[in-house]
C-alpha cells in the first residue's frame, strides 16, 4: 500500500509522539513506582474484622510514627466508618498535619463505593472482597471533601467526611 | 498504471442500487426508535441538570438515579444503537442490496431489539433497576432489567448475520471485485461489536439473570466488571465508526470533492478492529483487584487507536484541501474558507470534527496509567464523553439524517429547515461548549460524576463547584432546545416536507489514490489477529481474577430505592 509523503510525515510524527508519551507514562510506572492502586488483597466481605486493620478499634486517622499516619475506613451504604472518639461518638472530621505520609486502607462490606478526597491525588474504587489501599503525601493545607464518587444508591450523594491538612 | 485505476474506478462506480419502498420502511423504523429516544433521553438530562443546581426537585416521588439511569440506558444505549443498525442498513442496501429473506431477518432484529428496550425502559421507569447504565454488581436491579438489554444485544447479532450475509451474498456475484467500502465497514464494525458484545452477554447471561433470579447466590464482582468494560470500550468505537464511515465516504461526495483514499480509509478501519477490544482496563485503572502490568498493557494498546484516528484526520483534511483546489481556490487558506458552510449536511458533521479535537485530548488523559486517578468517576468524565459521543457522533449522525431521511421518505430538504438545522448545530455547539466545559473545570476541582445535588455538609468546594452546575444547567437548557428544534426537523423531514428527490451521496475515489490491494479483504487475517490481541491482554489477568478471586457477593436491592 502507497502511503502519501506528507501522511507519511504526519504519521510518523503522530506515532512518535505517541511512542514518547508511553515511554513517560512507563518510566512513571516501572522506574518510580507511581501506578495506581492494584494490590490484590482480597477479604471477605462478611467479615471484615478477620483483618486487624478493620476491627472495630482500628478504624479512623493512627499515628505509627513521626510523619507515618494510617487511616482505615469502612465503606458502606451510605457511609464511611471512620471509628468513634473518646466520648463514644462517630468520627466524621480528620486532622492530618502537611507533609505527613498517609496509607488509606478502605474496604467495603455491600456494594462499590468511590473514596475520592476531592482536590488530591487519592482516588480509589472499593470493591466488595478487595482491601484498597495507597499511599500519599498530604503536601495541600485545607479543608477537603472526602466523597463516594461511584454510585452506590439513592443516598450516593450523603455519603462524605471530610479530611483536614493542618500547617 | 493509469489505466488500471481507471479500470478499478470503473467497476467500483457501478450503478448504485435504488431502495424501494419496502426497504425504507425498514430502515426508517430504526431511526424512529431513535429520535423518540432522543427526545425522552434528552427530557431527562434536561431535568437532571435542573435538579444538580439544587433549585429544583422532582415531582411525584421521581427519583434523581432513576432518571440517570433511563438517561444513560436510552441515549447511550438505544438512541446510538437503533440509529446505527438502521444507517448501516441503509449503506449495505444501497451499495450491496438486500434480499427478500434477508429484510425479513432485518425485522426479526428489529423486533427483538424494540421488545428488549421495551422491557428494559419499563423496569427503569416503574423504580425498579435504579442501577445506570453501567449496572455494576452487586447492586441489583429487577431480572426483566437484564433481560431487556440481553435481547437487544441479540437483536444487534441478528442485524450483523444479515449484514455479513448480504455481503457475502454479493461477493458471490461480483468474485472478482473488492467489495464497496461502506459495506466493509459495516462489516468491520459489525465484527467488533458481535466480538466484543460476547463480553456482556456472558456476564448478563451466566452472572446477571441467574443471579438476579435467585439460582445463584452470589456474583464475582470483579469478573462481571472486567466482562462490562471488555464490551464497554469497543462500544464508544461501535459508536464513532459509523459516524468515521460518513466523514471518509459521504463527506467527500457533498463537499463536491471524492475520496483521498480507499485503501487509507480500509486500513484505518482494520486498525479499529485491532484495537477496539482489548483495551477496557482503562477504564478499570483505579480498581483493586488487577496487576498494574497488565493495566498499563493495555494502556499501550489503548493509545494505539491513536493511529486510525491520526490517519482519518489527514483523510479529512486531505480531501477538503484537494477539492477546494480543484474548484480554483489556490490561497494558503482559501480552500478552507470556501467549504460549502451552508450545508448542514457538511456544517453539522464538520462540528462534530472539531469537538473531536478536545474530546480525544480528553481520551489520551483518561486512559493514562497515572493521569486517570486525577480524573477517574469525576464530571470530567461526563465532559469527555459529551464531548465525543453528544457532539462528534451524534452532530454527524443529526448531518447524516438531513438527506437519509428525505432520500428514504422521498420528501425534499427545504430551505427552511436546512437553515433550521444550521442553527440546531450553533445552538448545539453553544449549549455543549459551556455544559461540557463546565464539567470538565469541576471535573478537575474534584466534582464527583453520577451524583445528586448535595452541599455535601455546607463544605468550600461544594460552594465552587455549585457555581459549575448552574452553568451546566444552562448549557443543558441551551442543548434540550437544540433537541426540540432537532425533534421537529425529523418530524418535518419524516410525514410533513414536500416530495421530491434527495440524493444518497457516495463519494467516488480520487482518480490518482492507490489502487486498493485485494489482501485488505482477508477476513480471517484480521479475525484472527483481534482474537489474538484480546487473548493476550485478557487470559492471564482473568486467569489471575478467576484464581484469586474473594467470596462472592449477594445481591443488593434495597439502597437503591427499590
Ligand atoms: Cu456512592
Amino acid at each position: 500500500m502507497r502511503l502519501h509523503k506528507l501522511e507519511k510525515w504526519w504519521l510518523i510524527l503522530g506515532v512518535s509522539a505517541l511512542i514518547m508519551f508511553l515511554v513517560v507514562l512507563g518510566f512513571g510506572a516501572f522506574y518510580m513506582g507511581t501506578h495506581p492502586q492494584s494490590h490484590g488483597l482480597t477479604i471477605d466481605p462478611n467479615n471484615i474484622e478477620a483483618n486487624e486493620a478493620f476491627q472495630k478499634e482500628n478504624l479512623g486517622l493512627t499515628k505509627v510514627d513521626t510523619d507515618h499516619y494510617i487511616v482505615n475506613v469502612v465503606a458502606s451504604a451510605f457511609n464511611y466508618d471512620l471509628g468513634v472518639d473518646e466520648d463514644g461518638n462517630s468520627v466524621n472530621h480528620i486532622k492530618i498535619p502537611k507533609g505527613a505520609s498517609v496509607l488509606f486502607q478502605v474496604v467495603t462490606t455491600d456494594v462499590i463505593h468511590g473514596f475520592n478526597i476531592a482536590g488530591t491525588n487519592v482516588n480509589m474504587m472499593v470493591e466488595p472482597g478487595y482491601v484498597s489501599s495507597m499511599e500519599v503525601q498530604m503536601n495541600k493545607v485545607g479543608e477537603f471533601t472526602l466523597l463516594c464518587n461511584e454510585y452506590c444508591g439513592v443516598g450516593h450523594h450523603m455519603m462524605f467526611t471530610t479530611v483536614e491538612v493542618y500547617e | 498504471m493509469a489505466l488500471a485505476n481507471l479500470l478499478t474506478f470503473e467497476e467500483i462506480s457501478t450503478d448504485p442500487i435504488k431502495i424501494t419502498k419496502k426497504d425504507s420502511k425498514l430502515y426508517l423504523s430504526f431511526i424512529y426508535v431513535a429520535i423518540i429516544s432522543l427526545f425522552l433521553g434528552g427530557l431527562m438530562g434536561l431535568l437532571q441538570v435542573l435538579v444538580r443546581t439544587g433549585e429544583f426537585t422532582l415531582p411525584f416521588g421521581i427519583g434523581y438515579y432513576q432518571i440517570l439511569t433511563f438517561h444513560g440506558v436510552v441515549l447511550a444505549l438505544v438512541l446510538t444503537t437503533f440509529f446505527i443498525i438502521g444507517f448501516q442498513f441503509a449503506l449495505m442496501g444501497k451499495t450491496v442490496g438486500i434480499s427478500e429473506k434477508q429484510r425479513k431477518s432485518a425485522w426479526l432484529a428489529f423486533w427483538v431489539m424494540t421488545i428488549g428496550t421495551s422491557l428494559t425502559a419499563v423496569t427503569i421507569l416503574i423504580g425498579k433497576a435504579n442501577v445506570l447504565y453501567t449496572f455494576y454488581a452487586p447492586l441489583k436491579a429487577h431480572p426483566l432489567f437484564y433481560i431487556g438489554l440481553a435481547l437487544v444485544v441479540v437483536g444487534t447479532w441478528i442485524a450483523a448475520i444479515v449484514n455479513w450475509r448480504q455481503l457475502f451474498v454479493w461477493k458471490k456475484q461480483n468474485s472478482n471485485q473488492n467489495s464497496p467500502l461502506l459495506a466493509f465497514m459495516v462489516t468491520i464494525n459489525m465484527i467488533m461489536w458481535v466480538i466484543a458484545s460476547l463480553g456482556v452477554a456472558v456476564a448478563v447471561l451466566v452472572q446477571f439473570i441467574p443471579w438476579s433470579l435467585g439460582y445463584a447466590e452470589t456474583i464475582n464482582v470483579l469478573l462481571s466488571r472486567t466482562l462490562f468494560w471488555y464490551f464497554g470500550h469497543p462500544l464508544v468505537y461501535f459508536w464513532l465508526l459509523p459516524a468515521y464511515m460518513a466523514w471518509y465516504a459521504i463527506i467527500p461526495k457533498i463537499i463536491g470533492g471524492k475520496l483521498f483514499s480507499d485503501s487509507l480509509a480500509r486500513l484505518s478501519f482494520i486498525l479499529f478492529l485491532f484495537f477496539s477490544i482489548p483495551v477496557g482496563f482503562h477504564h478499570q485503572l483505579t480498581e483493586p483487584g488487577i496487576d498494574p502490568t497488565w493495566k498499563f498493557i493495555q494502556v499501550v494498546l489503548t493509545f494505539m487507536v491513536i493511529i486510525p484516528s491520526l490517519m482519518t484526520a489527514f483523510s479529512m483534511f486531505a480531501t477538503f484541501e484537494i477539492t477546494g483546489r480543484k474548484k480554483g481556490y489556490l490561497g494558503l487558506f482559501s480552500w478552507f474558507k470556501n467549504l460549502p458552510w451552508h450545508d448542514v449536511r457538511f456544517f453539522a458533521p464538520f462540528v462534530g470534527m472539531l469537538a473531536f479535537i478536545p474530546g480525544g485530548i480528553g481520551g489520551i488523559i483518561n486512559a493514562s496509567h497515572q493521569m486517570n486517578t486525577l480524573v477517574h468517576n469525576t464530571i470530567w468524565v461526563t465532559g469527555h464523553f459529551h464531548l465525543t459521543v453528544a457532539t462528534t457522533v451524534l452532530l454527524t449522525f443529526f448531518g447524516i439524517a438531513y438527506w437519509l431521511i428525505p432520500h428514504l421518505t422521498g420528501r425534499k430538504l427545504t430551505r427552511k429547515i436546512h437553515r433550521l438545522g444550521i442553527y440546531q448545530t450553533v445552538v448545539w455547539a453553544i449549549g455543549m461548549t459551556i455544559m461540557s466545559g463546565a464539567m470538565h473545570i469541576q471535573g478537575l476541582l474534584g466534582g464527583p460524576r453520577r451524583s445528586s445535588y448535595s452541599e455535601y455538609g455546607g463544605s468550600e468546594q461544594a460552594v465552587e463547584w455549585g457555581a459549575y452546575q448552574m452553568a451546566q444547567a444552562v448549557g443543558g437548557t441551551i442543548l434540550f432546545i437544540g433537541i426540540l428544534l432537532m425533534v421537529y426537523i425529523f418530524i418535518h423531514l419524516a410525514f410533513i416536507a414536500p416530495e421530491g428527490k434527495e440524493e444518497f451521496p457516495i463519494a467516488e475515489i480520487e482518480d490518482y489514490a492507490p489502487i486498493t490491494p485485494k489482501w485488505m479483504e482477508n477476513w480471517k487475517l484480521w479475525i484472527g489477529i483481534t482474537i489474538a490481541l484480546i487473548l493476550f491482554a485478557y487470559t492471564i489477568p482473568v486467569i489471575d481474577i478467576i484464581q484469586n478471586s474473594p467470596p462472592g457477593s449477594p445481591p443488593f436491592d434495597a439502597i437503591i430505592g427499590n
